[in-house]
């Protein structure tokens, strides 16, 4: 099967729905060259540098009858129109009790790794969880990004897909066939059955490494729940029912994280909570800003080497 | 006569160190060996060495992505800049900014902001503090004519309008946000028509010519002083490099317009000035070029010799105690 790189993933989801539906319009501050060549400069319009304005403008769109995607490109630059995503785009559709649809997808890219400081690197998903009325995507391989970027351009609803910055140039296998991911369904990238570790962004193949480095002493099952809001609770829980054991990786802060909230989820459910055999652990960013020089980001990120600390630790026989 | 030659030569020394500074800079990022984004002032250094030379330690300036010709202008120590820029802890922020983000909070550089747009309202505040201080001091804002795009741009020259504050906006007009010509993302056409539409005063000046710079900025900082109210300054320029140091990078300009642009050269324009007017001679060109030259070894050996931080170095500084 042909490869392709995540951001290529991404861009032949939009042009395959742009083709079905002429009313949707793509914004961007860079030119999106291969999408202007094809639909034109009428739907796919460079912008001024004005993120609040776009995404605006992309809720007066959808109100009035089409389909808007904007590209915030980073989600540091996305703050910038926070009022718009948190005060309109995601209560318009219920303070208006549904009297009209909202289709936007709103993409912007998230994490650290490049020395790009605290100002250009950032995993701030778990607040816009906090906002109901968004639906929030998390896509990890290049397979996934276009199947749930499909999906996103089929849904009635804002979208908020944060794509990982340092995962754009990644290749793997994506079919030619048109294919759809569905929202709220978890992958699980390895099957296991002494510990569960749900991974999010990019740490979904730093947990692959770290699983298959105790391979043969731990069996780890890795599940990437793919979108987070709607969240993929039941294959979640069903794991750590089976496991008893729970790890959670999440290169955003720890405090008020998706981390903190899948804990949550397995503590809070009481099955799942019968079945745990070791208090369940949170692999996350250090509550800092990002810091600039590589080794201090090394120093706040999660990697392999901390993930197998806290799959080894829940293996440990809890002292008595 | 005399002064004046003095101030001329200053004019130039900023430049020229800008200049060099970035050069050495082009040379280590695409060797591989500094990490993040760094965007190149080169090309542009008239504006912050005419602007910056009208201003004290006490007036406080705030600046872009594209700011290490500011942190020069106003007095910055090259060591710590290009210590910064490595990542070292002997650097102005520690390691913990980067290129993108230098501050000097003792010589009045409040700080390189990298969201675009974002230091316009946080210059409003440097100016509401210097004149409830009543001392005549001015804040300045540096920024692109990108940046005049954002909402928080007009926000910001409103509140100073309304205010009267002691504020002189500079736009770096490079008439590019990346590759977006301003040509097409400016309803306003002329930026200075915006300004004016807030009852701001304006000047547009050829932003390579560091005598006009120098020349309208001195009016415009002393009306300021004297509590005549924001004053704004459009300055029309051309960034040399790609929109930040990188090799797979696009740059969509014309290249015969870089060409066209590289031919108004700033600071080879304004040394070939000198010289016809005798103000210098090759000779103490060359004096200073290498004195510069020496300085940004310095600052460079220094930087390389510098420790890196300790990663738990991480965890200080997110609050002040
Ligand atoms: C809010 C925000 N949006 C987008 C970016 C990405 N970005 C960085 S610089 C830049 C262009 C800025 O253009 P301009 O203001 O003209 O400054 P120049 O780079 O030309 O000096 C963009 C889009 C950003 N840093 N912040
Ligand atoms: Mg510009």
């Amino acid at each position: 099967m042909r490869k392709i790189t995540y951001d290529q993933a991404a861009n032949e989801a939009i042009q395959e729905e742009f083709r079905k539906n002429p009313r949707s319009v793509h914004m961007s501050t860079d030119l999106a060259a291969d999408l202007a060549e094809e639909f034109g400069t009428d739907r796919i319009r460079v912008t001024p540098i004005a993120e609040n304005s776009l995404v605006g403008a992309a809720i007066g769109l959808a109100g009035s009858g089409f389909r808007a995607v904007v590209n915030l490109r980073m989600a540091t630059f996305g703050f910038v129109a926070l009022d718009q995503m948190m005060n309109h785009a995601a209560k318009i559709t219920y303070m208006f009790g549904g009297q009209a649809k909202f289709p936007i997808l709103i993409r912007m890219t998230v994490g650290a790794g490049f020395s790009g400081a605290a100002e250009h690197s950032i995993s701030p998903y778990s607040m816009f969880m906090n906002v109901p009325g968004l639906k929030i995507l998390l896509p990890t391989t290049p397979y996934d990004v276009k199947g749930l970027l499909k999906t996103a351009l089929g849904d009635p609803n804002p979208v908020i897909s944060f794509e990982p910055f340092m995962l754009g140039r990644t290749e793997t296998e994506v079919p030619e066939k048109e294919y759809f991911i569905p929202f709220g369904k978890a992958a699980v990238r390895r099957r296991g059955t002494d510990v569960t570790v749900v991974a999010l962004g990019r740490m979904a193949h730093e947990a692959l490494e770290a699983a298959a480095e105790v391979e043969g002493k731990i069996s780890v099952e890795v599940i990437d729940p793919r979108t987070l809001v709607p969240l993929d609770r039941d294959s979640i829980l069903r794991s750590v029912r089976k496991t008893g054991r729970l790890v959670v990786v999440d290169e955003a802060c720890r405090t008020c994280s998706a981390a903190s909230e899948i804990v949550a989820l397995a503590t809070s459910d009481r099955p799942t909570f019968a079945r745990l055999r070791a208090a369940p652990a949170q692999v996350c960013g250090l509550d800092v800003p990002i810091p600039f020089s590589p080794p201090m980001e090394k120093f706040v990120i999660p990697d392999r080497a901390k993930i197998l600390r806290a799959i080894r630790g829940a293996m440990r026989r809890p002292s008595t | 006569m005399q002064s004046d030659d003095k101030v001329l030569i200053e004019l130039y020394t900023t430049m020229l160190t800008i200049r060099r500074f970035e050069e050495r800079l082009v040379r280590e990022v695409f060797a591989g060996n500094i990490p993040g984004f760094v965007h190149s002032y080169i090309g542009q250094e008239a504006i912050a060495a005419g602007v910056c030379r009208h201003l004290t330690k006490r007036d406080r300036i705030v600046s872009h992505h594209r700011g290490h010709g500011h942190c020069i202008a106003k007095g910055a120590d090259l060591k710590r800049m290009m210590a910064e820029i490595y990542g070292k802890k002997t650097g102005y922020c520690k390691g913990k900014g980067g290129s993108m983000h230098i501050a000097d909070f003792s010589v009045g550089m409040l700080g390189a902001d990298g969201i675009v747009g974002a230091g316009l309202p946080i210059s409003t505040g440097a100016a509401f503090a210097a004149q409830l201080e009543g001392r005549g001091d001015v804040a300045a804002v540096f920024f692109g004519d990108g940046a005049c795009n954002e909402g928080e741009f007009h926000e910001a020259l409103n509140l100073a309008g309304i205010w009267k504050l002691p504020l002189l906006f500079v736009c770096e007009n490079n008439q590019y946000g990346v590759n977006t010509p301003a040509a097409y993302a400016m309803a306003a056409g002329e930026i200075s028509r915006i300004p004016k539409a807030h009852n701001i005063p304006c000047r547009v000046v050829f932003g390579n010519d560091v005598e006009e710079v120098h020349r309208v900025a001195g009016s415009a900082v002393a009306g300021i002083r004297k509590g005549g109210g924001p004053f704004f300054l459009e300055c029309r320029t051309y960034r040399w490099h790609k929109h930040f140091l990188s090799q797979g990078l696009e740059d969509l300009r014309p290249a015969a317009e870089l060409e066209e642009w590289k031919r108004k050269c700033p600071v080879a324009s304004f040394e070939k000035k000198l010289r016809g007017r005798g103000v210098l001679s090759p000779a103490k060109i060359r004096t200073i070029d290498d004195r510069i030259l020496r300085r940004v070894e310095e600052a460079h050996a220094f930087a390389l010799r510098s420790p890196y931080p300790q990663p738990q170095d991480a965890l200080q500084d997110i609050y002040s105690t």
